[in-house]
């Protein structure tokens, strides 16, 4: 039991990766001690929450903890650790290597470039216009107004890391772009504009897995997550707020 | 018409909402088709019913779909149904809430922010059914005393 230290890495930087992920508590748990059963430290514990683990390695061994600081939406490293837990537990790969592949996915950037994540969030803010029904020429703005509220969401949050600030600025940014833009003559009706802009900041994610983590007995994380989730929808409704009422 | 459109800017959202997310190349054209199945079942519903049971059984809908989609390409169910469930979010009924507020209607900001409320809840009702429906199919056929007794004469 005492060479342990290399399986217990694997564990908290698997767990570590899923929760900066954005993966449910209750799959982050469940990977962890799938892992460290294959890996043979048996009878181990994990509590997580979202801003920390908790990793109870075996029986004898003693417990760790990780601190989370940021946590951001990235499938991509969830599915990836996804497949090494598998190929551990059918012995495809060593120990080792699990332990590298893990380290080059935590070090590993976004799955796609920033230009790219605009631009999607641009084309789904237009096509959102005009899921709300908004008329065909609404689509133009929506995607202006989409892309801008995204790249300053993005931009603000990496200058100032305070996320209720990033999301409640571009919320008010996509608020004056889409009045500008009606106003002008460009766009027709403001509200389905303003909707299917800030739906790229709505939190959706969160809501999800906060109710499925309440439903899973995590009560302590969902209820954690619904208030991230209440304060971001705070935010962006804030921001729209603040336009209407000075203009 | 209307129905091609809404396929059309469904399955582009949702595609384009899975790169937002960061899920994996292979999988955008999935979460194309989870978010449009979804929405469709929403809008088709949506002419009839109650916005909350038509909800749910969008939700429904797209949890089953990513669970089968999960299956197959044995990848976490969240990369489909995040992509599939995002349509569904109350977003324009949370910002008439807002816009209510704003304007001093309080009344009928709490009527709109109630049933965006109720919405949430029943997306997360329809995931939750989704996944009991999967763990049914994958636990009866196991515990039956006619399978096991069909497997015997082997």
């Amino acid at each position: 039991m005492k060479g342990a230290a290399l399986e217990v890495e694997i564990c908290l930087l698997a767990g570590k990766i899923m929760l900066q992920s954005g993966a449910e508590t209750y799959r982050v748990e469940d990977t962890m001690i799938r892992m460290s059963n294959s890996l043979g430290l048996n009878g181990s514990h994990s509590y997580v929450t979202p801003t920390g683990i908790v990793f109870q390695p075996g029986e004898a061994l003693p417990a760790k903890l990780i601190r989370i600081e940021e946590r951001t939406t990235n499938l991509h490293k969830v599915s990836a650790v996804n497949d090494i837990s598998r190929k551990l537990s059918s012995e495809t790969i060593s120990s080792e290597e699990a332990h590298q592949l893990l380290i080059q996915i935590d070090s590993s950037k976004n799955a796609y470039p920033l230009a790219l994540q605009v631009a999607a969030a641009a084309i789904a803010s237009g096509c959102f216009t005009i899921m709300f029904r908004g008329s065909l020429t609404d689509f133009i703005p929506g995607v202006l107004c989409g892309g801008l509220g995204f790249i300053s969401y993005i931009l603000l949050n990496q200058v100032f890391k305070i996320k209720f600030f990033a999301e409640f600025t571009a919320s008010f940014l996509i608020g004056i772009m889409a009045i500008l833009l009606v106003r002008v003559g460009v766009g027709v009706t403001m509200d389905k504009i303003i909707i299917g802009s800030v739906m790229p900041l709505v939190p959706g994610l969160l809501i999800t897995n906060a109710v499925r983590d309440l439903m899973a007995g995590h009560l302590v994380s969902g209820l954690s997550r619904g208030a991230e989730a209440f304060l971001t929808a705070f935010a962006i409704g804030a921001g729209i707020a603040v336009v209407f009422s000075i203009l | 018409m209307v129905i091609t459109l809404h396929l059309i800017t469904s399955f582009i959202a949702s595609g384009a909402f899975g790169i937002i997310f960061n899920a994996p190349k292979r999988t955008l054209l999935h979460c194309g088709i989870v978010g449009m199945l979804g929405w469709i079942a929403y809008i088709v519903l949506d002419f009839r019913m109650e916005a909350i049971f038509s909800t749910v059984a969008a939700t429904f809908i797209v949890g089953v779909i990513s669970q089968l989609f999960a299956k197959l390409f044995k990848k976490p169910v969240i990369i489909f149904s995040v992509s599939g469930i995002i349509p569904l979010v109350p977003g324009g009924l949370a910002y008439d809430a807002m816009r209510n507020f704003v304007v001093n209607e309080y009344n009928v900001a709490i009527q709109l922010a109630a049933q965006a409320f109720l919405i949430s809840g029943s997306i997360a009702i329809g995931l939750v059914m989704s996944e009991v429906l999967n763990q049914l199919l994958h636990k009866i056929p196991l515990k039956m005393p006619i399978w096991k007794a069909k497997k015997l004469p082997k």
